[in-house]
């Protein structure tokens, strides 16, 4: 599957009303969404199906959501698109030519009809007949190269403003404290990128100038027949007008209310696919194909339902619309006939009226269908602006890190390479720098802290890691062993207390300096697109060949890698799809180990690896953390029994510390443990 | 290709045979709408013929117009319930097809991948069938009328049609052929982006505490630019039909003008007749554009649907076996000279020449290093994949001979990657047995060590599980799995390293129910913990792509260097020289 590489579940560029169960938080989507699987994870399949929306696959209107506020969203768009005034202004002059000659173009038929009428009579008028029609061709041409050349450019104008509001966006996106990420289900945060752009691109290349071209043809048309027609005419016009919109309004509510539960059955459906595909292996051990099947068999059909109906509204709107046009132009032909008996009118104006009432219906229609998707536009481009807005990660810390060099006094210098010592860089008052070596002391000083603000996680706790020690965390699930972590790490800001870095404060530390200080290795690991290699590398973006097997070596992985069909060079797919959770977990602590970072957090990290090899990954790192400080978070005892400090925590709170035999002469909760009278879950 | 989607329209056949009734009666007056403009026109307004001319006409108009929306709005009834209808069916099938596929299958195609062409791509072929059915005959049905009539009205006319009508078809064709490759990189371009976006998302706290910000920007920027690159090349290429067309379309107009404008000085046409050609002349040159126009679509819709056939055809390499005397289910497990390698990998081979046998009743342990055939191993009993050589038997049967069905009701599994799914913690353990009662359900809770925690949650059994089962702790997301699996009563049941998120307390009073409940049962665990597995009748030691030793606790500690080094490992952490 060379093309397959990895897919997510939704499809690209969908428009709006083909898409998937992605139902953005405010509002659109309305009650129906709320059920089984539009609840969490499946809200994630933001991404529609299929392009139709622009082939034009589906003839109806779009699902209307209205955006909060459309004007101040509109402009802000329009930044987008307007950094080009020129090539703005030339599109807009295009426009206006096309629509305009367009016009002229069918204007043109008066004279001609006429002088075909009298072609008999006066065979002469073949001349006049010639000019006519190379003045046709004239505005043809030029109509023809105006609307090829504004479309070329508004296509290039919108692809380039949508690409740069993604870019802002994903800018914006990888500045964001974690705290979003955890809020924020992907699915939501995917259809940002997706069916939100994707809407708002379409209406940048299309809706602009299809408003002002429809704008300027009814403007245009209606002139032309005000000019050429009589009031009887007008008011048959009017009428036809009137009743079109109408039936375009009604059979559109009709068919955005079936949308809705079309969007809502869909959005059920493409979970339970997503939901029993993922978890093929498991139907397949409990032979539970057939109920699997039933299951489906239902949502299917009920989004069938759902489907067809909004369909058929949609579709029906086009003979609705033509057919009232029809009836409204021989309408129009009956009054005008008795108009021209009567002489009141001549024949040349009356087919050009008549021609113009067929041309008139088509911009209506055109507009009412634009308005949808400019609806949908601009509640796309609120929900991107809304993120872009958001305020990123607070990072006021002057303090980095630096490369640096030991000199005969023991004092560090800045150096530009890489010499394995760093130092801290302290701005002091008087514009220099303080050189404070990194040496891995880091100081938890009674902290405590709570992701939502009635329930605290961490309550007053102290852990202290002098340089080189090995650190061990261990509790129940929940007990926060994992918070701890990332409050070093300062993925979360702490309520109160301290966390200190070799004696400074880490919210003075700029937060790349301080991450790239501590390397982590989580439970799940992650994986990216790539070779095994660049996974490794992704520890040190610098990092050769060589170190980065060594790496692997350390890591214990590199038997395990030159197993593999390509050896480093194998391609990672799929978040590692192809790897066992041992295996990956191998990679997460070559990755990490590449790094050389002074701090090392171990979360669970270890997990799904057998002691044996554990063992041997330990006897690596032990050379590689020489000097170094790690923090191990583990529920096996076995991986944490030779740290130099175990802290036991239950419910946020230090419960024990010391090392293994400290801990076990104490004879309290490490010691149930250890023995097994108690349990850990 | 089109062929193989057919099947899934039959059910519609009454609606796909109407349609084009109403159609073509909805086309017909079209048809004859521009005759009833040139009779007002020629006769009524020119031909002096006045109101009573008029007015016969118009009603016939109107009356057209009545019959005409008649036909639209059933056709358009009539084409909604066929086109969702066929996606309906399509997507049935799709995901009847996936449901039999085996294991191999589906690491071959990838989950990812298998819901993008349920989802997507199903819809896609959709909308181009919806247009298609709509289209097919429409357009030709139009263009032949159209071309009819053209021909009566004027044949000399009719030859500007001829050279207009092959130039425009020779360019579409052109067109067209470069622009699958064009709309197939911007695919390609969508997907990477998408790609760009997910792992991202998933992998937020990696790339944060790597400070891998600017990279991962770097990484967007390029799927970025390459979009909207893709995007562009494809746009601007499907751009240039519309100026050729309409040029086309527009000469061939001006040029009917032009000799018609003879033909009305020497008397052989009239006024109306010549507007009225026009317009007909007009709708075959749309309908060629209208062709050219969906084409786009089709082109589409040609990448997905090779996607889908992928599925549709594809054999699943794991038959039913076709044996009627089945043995006794008594859980004796014989592994026969076992050759294993995955079929996506070129890598070695995973197991070589395996052989084991295993008692009816026995409690047997798999350790061994990560990476070697642990799981492969017992994955192969369920035949979750074929061996390439050898043979296993359960009860004395090859397992390929076994109807798939009977083989696994067998078999109790916990699978390594266990999955719940969002349902009540009862319709999740209730997968094992949908007809159990609610004493032998609550009895598996109990067995399983799961009853205490269920108990405590709000609902009890009753409390709703996100997918994945995200609600609940890695621990008792294992013991809901051995619920599951143990309420199935089976004769073998398979433990696939599913102990190591419960502590060895709660392990401990798990493998006692076993002890007690599953007397009978063959009990086949893959354990990393020596405490998991001392108790057990045979300890099978792999190592590589073979068993290094099989024995006791007892036996296997005097014996085999690798099981006395796990054992090392898990015994004197606590006295290394640091500690």
């Amino acid at each position: 599957m060379a093309d397959e590489k990895k897919m997510p579940p939704m499809g690209p560029n969908g428009a709006p009303p083909q898409g998937g169960p992605g139902m953005p938080p405010n509002g659109m989507g309305g009650p129906e969404a709320q059920s089984k699987y539009s609840r969490g994870k499946y809200a994630n399949t933001g991404r529609g199906g299929g392009r139709g929306g622009r082939g034009g696959g589906r003839g109806g209107p779009r699902v209307n959501e209205k955006p909060k506020d459309g004007k101040t969203t509109f402009f802000r768009l329009m930044r987008y698109v307007t950094h080009d005034k020129l090539k703005l202004a030339i599109v807009f002059f295009l426009v206006v030519f096309a629509s305009v000659s367009s016009v002229g173009a069918t204007y043109v038929t008066r004279p001609m009809v006429n002088t075909l009428s009298t072609l008999r009579e006066h065979p002469e008028n073949i001349r006049k007949i010639l000019l006519l029609l190379g003045l046709m061709a004239g505005v043809h041409i030029a109509n023809t190269a105006a609307t090829y050349i504004q479309g070329r450019i508004m296509a290039r104008i919108a692809l380039n403003g949508s690409n740069k509001l993604r870019s802002e966006l994903f800018d914006k996106m990888q500045s964001l404290p974690i705290s979003y990420f955890d809020a924020h289900p992907h699915g939501e945060l995917m259809s940002r990128f997706t069916n939100d752009a994707d809407s708002v691109q379409m209406c940048l290349e299309q809706s602009f100038r299809s408003l002002i071209s429809s704008a300027l043809t009814l403007i245009s048309v209606v002139s032309m027949m005000v000019m050429l027609g009589r009031w009887p005419l007008l008011l048959v016009t009017a009428g036809t007008l009137a009743v079109t919109t109408l039936v375009v309004r009604q059979r559109g509510k009709k068919s955005q209310f079936y949308f809705r539960a079309e969007h809502a059955t869909l959005g059920e459906l493409n979970g339970n696919i997503q939901e029993m595909i993922e978890g093929l292996k498991v139907v397949k051990a409990f032979t539970h194909e057939e109920a699997a099947v039933a299951e489906f068999n239902e949502l299917n059909e009920a989004y069938f339902q759902a489907a067809h109906m909004g369909n058929y509204y949609g579709m029906s709107i086009m003979p609705f619309t033509a057919n009232i046009n029809n009836i409204g132009y021989a309408v129009t032909a009956m009054v005008g006939g008795i108009l021209t008996v009567f002489g009141r009118m001549d024949v040349g104006a009356l087919v050009t009226y008549m021609n113009y009432s067929r041309q008139v219906a088509m911009p209506v229609n055109q507009v009412s269908q634009q308005m949808n998707m400019i609806y949908s536009a601009l509640a796309g481009a609120e929900r991107i602006f809304q993120m872009i807005d958001l305020e990123p990660e607070v990072d006021e810390g002057k303090v980095t890190m630096v490369n640096a060099e030991e000199l005969e006094d023991g004092t560090y210098v800045e150096t530009d390479h890489r010499t394995g010592k760093w130092a801290w860089k302290v701005p002091m008052s008087d514009d220099r720098f303080a050189m404070v070596p990194v040496k891995g002391l880091v100081k938890v000083d009674h902290i405590d802290f709570s992701y939502v603000p009635e329930k605290k996680i961490l309550k007053g706790v102290d852990v202290y890691a002098k340089p080189g020690q090995k650190i061990a965390l261990v509790g129940s699930t929940g007990a926060g062993k994992t918070t701890i972590a990332n409050l070093i790490n300062r993925f979360y800001e702490i309520d109160s207390g301290s966390i200190t870095y070799d004696g400074i404060d880490v919210r003075d530390i700029k937060k790349d300096s301080l991450r790239s200080a501590t390397a982590v290795v989580l439970q799940d690991t992650h994986l990216f697109e790539g070779t095994v290699m660049e996974n490794i590398r992704y520890g040190r973006l610098d990092a050769t060949d060589e170190e980065c097997i060594e790496a692997a070596k350390l890591a214990n992985a590199h038997s395990f890698v030159r197993r593999l069909p390509d050896g480093y060079n194998t391609m990672v797919t799929n978040d590692g799809a192809n790897l066992s959770q041992g295996e990956r977990q191998l990679l997460a602590i070559a990755r990490a180990t590449v790094a050389e970072p002074p701090v090392l957090v171990l979360d669970e990290a270890t997990s799904s690896i057998d002691t044996r090899t554990e063992r041997l990954i330990e006897k690596g790192l032990d050379t590689l953390m020489e000097g170094r400080t790690v923090f191990v978070i583990a529920h096996r005892l076995s991986t944490v029994r030779n740290s130099n400090c175990i802290v036991v925590i239950e419910h946020g709170e230090i419960q024990e510390k010391g090392d293994h035999n400290e801990l076990l002469d104490l004879k309290g909760r490490y010691y149930m443990l250890y023995t097994g009278q108690i349990i850990l879950d | 290709m089109i062929k193989k989607f057919v099947p899934y329209l039959k059910e519609f056949k009454k609606q796909v045979l109407l349609m084009p009734v109403f159609m073509l009666l909805e086309v017909a007056g079209e048809m004859i709408l521009p005759l009833l403009i040139a009779g007002i026109i020629d006769k009524g307004i020119n031909g002096g013929g006045g109101l009573p001319v008029i007015m016969p006409y118009s009603i016939g108009m109107i009356v057209l117009a009545f019959v005409s929306l008649g036909c639209g709005i059933l056709s358009s009834k009539n084409s909604a319930v066929a086109t969702q209808g066929f996606g309906r069916n399509l997507r049935k099938a799709l995901f009847e097809k996936v449901q039999t596929f085996s294991f191999n299958d589906n690491d071959r195609f990838s989950s990812a991948s298998l819901i993008t062409r349920l989802t997507n791509d199903v819809r896609t072929i959709q909308g181009m069938v919806g247009m298609a059915v709509r289209m097919v005959l429409r357009t030709p049905v139009q263009m032949i009328a159209s071309l009819v009539i053209c021909l009566t009205m004027n044949a000399k006319l009719t030859i500007i049609l001829g050279v207009a009508l092959p130039i425009m078809a020779l360019f579409v064709v052109k067109i067209m052929k470069k622009a699958h490759a064009l709309f197939k990189a911007q695919q390609t371009a969508i997907d990477g982006l998408n790609n760009a976006v997910q792992e991202n998302l998933i992998a937020i706290r990696v790339v944060k505490a790597f400070v891998r910000e600017d990279y991962e920007r770097g990484k967007f920027k390029k799927a970025n630019d390459d979009l909207r690159d893709a995007s562009m090349n494809a746009a601007f290429h499907i751009m240039k039909v519309f100026p050729v067309m309409t040029l086309i379309l527009q000469a061939a107009t001006i040029a009917v003008y032009y000799w018609g404008a003879f033909d009305i000085r020497d008397g052989a046409m009239l006024t109306g007749e010549l507007t009225a050609y026009v317009g007909y002349i007009s709708r075959v040159l749309m309908s060629v554009f209208m062709v050219s126009q969906s084409l786009n679509q089709v082109t589409r819709a040609a990448a997905c649907a090779t996607r889908i056939i992928e599925v549709l055809d594809s054999d699943p390499d794991i038959k039913d076996g076709t044996a009627t005397e089945l043995p006794e289910a008594k859980g004796r497990i014989e592994f026969k000279n076992v050759s294993f390698k995955y079929r996506t990998g070129t890598g070695d081979a995973v197991l070589h020449d395996v052989s084991l046998t295993i008692e009816p009743g026995e409690f047997v342990a798999f350790m061994g290093g990560t990476g070697t055939g642990k799981s492969t191993l017992v994955n192969l009993i369920p035949r979750f994949y074929d061996v390439n050589d050898g043979q296993i038997l359960i009860d004395g049967m090859d397992v390929r001979d076994y109807p798939i069905e009977e083989l696994r009701s067998r078999i109790g599994m916990v699978l390594q990657k266990n999955v719940l799914f969002s349902g009540t913690i009862r319709e999740n353990i209730l997968w094992g047995k949908p007809d159990a009662t609610e004493e032998e359900l609550r009895q598996a809770a109990r067995d399983a060590q799961a009853e205490e925690f269920i108990l405590a949650t709000p609902d009890g059994y009753d409390t709703f599980l996100e997918q994945g089962g995200v609600n609940v702790s890695g621990g008792q997301k294992q013991r809901l799995c051995i619920a599951r699996a143990m309420l199935r009563h089976p004769s073998i049941l398979i433990l696939d390293d599913s102990t190591s998120p419960v502590d060895t307390m709660t392990e401990a009073a798990i493998r006692e129910s076993f002890h007690k409940n599953l007397k009978d049962t063959t009990v086949v665990i893959i354990a990393q913990r020596i405490s998991s597995v001392e108790t057990a009748d045979k300890i099978v030691i792999v190592d590589d792509d073979h068993i290094a030793a099989v024995g006791t606790h007892e036996e296997l500690l005097k014996t085999s260097p690798i099981y006395q080094e796990i054992y090392q490992s898990q015994q004197e952490g606590g006295a290394m020289p640091n500690g």
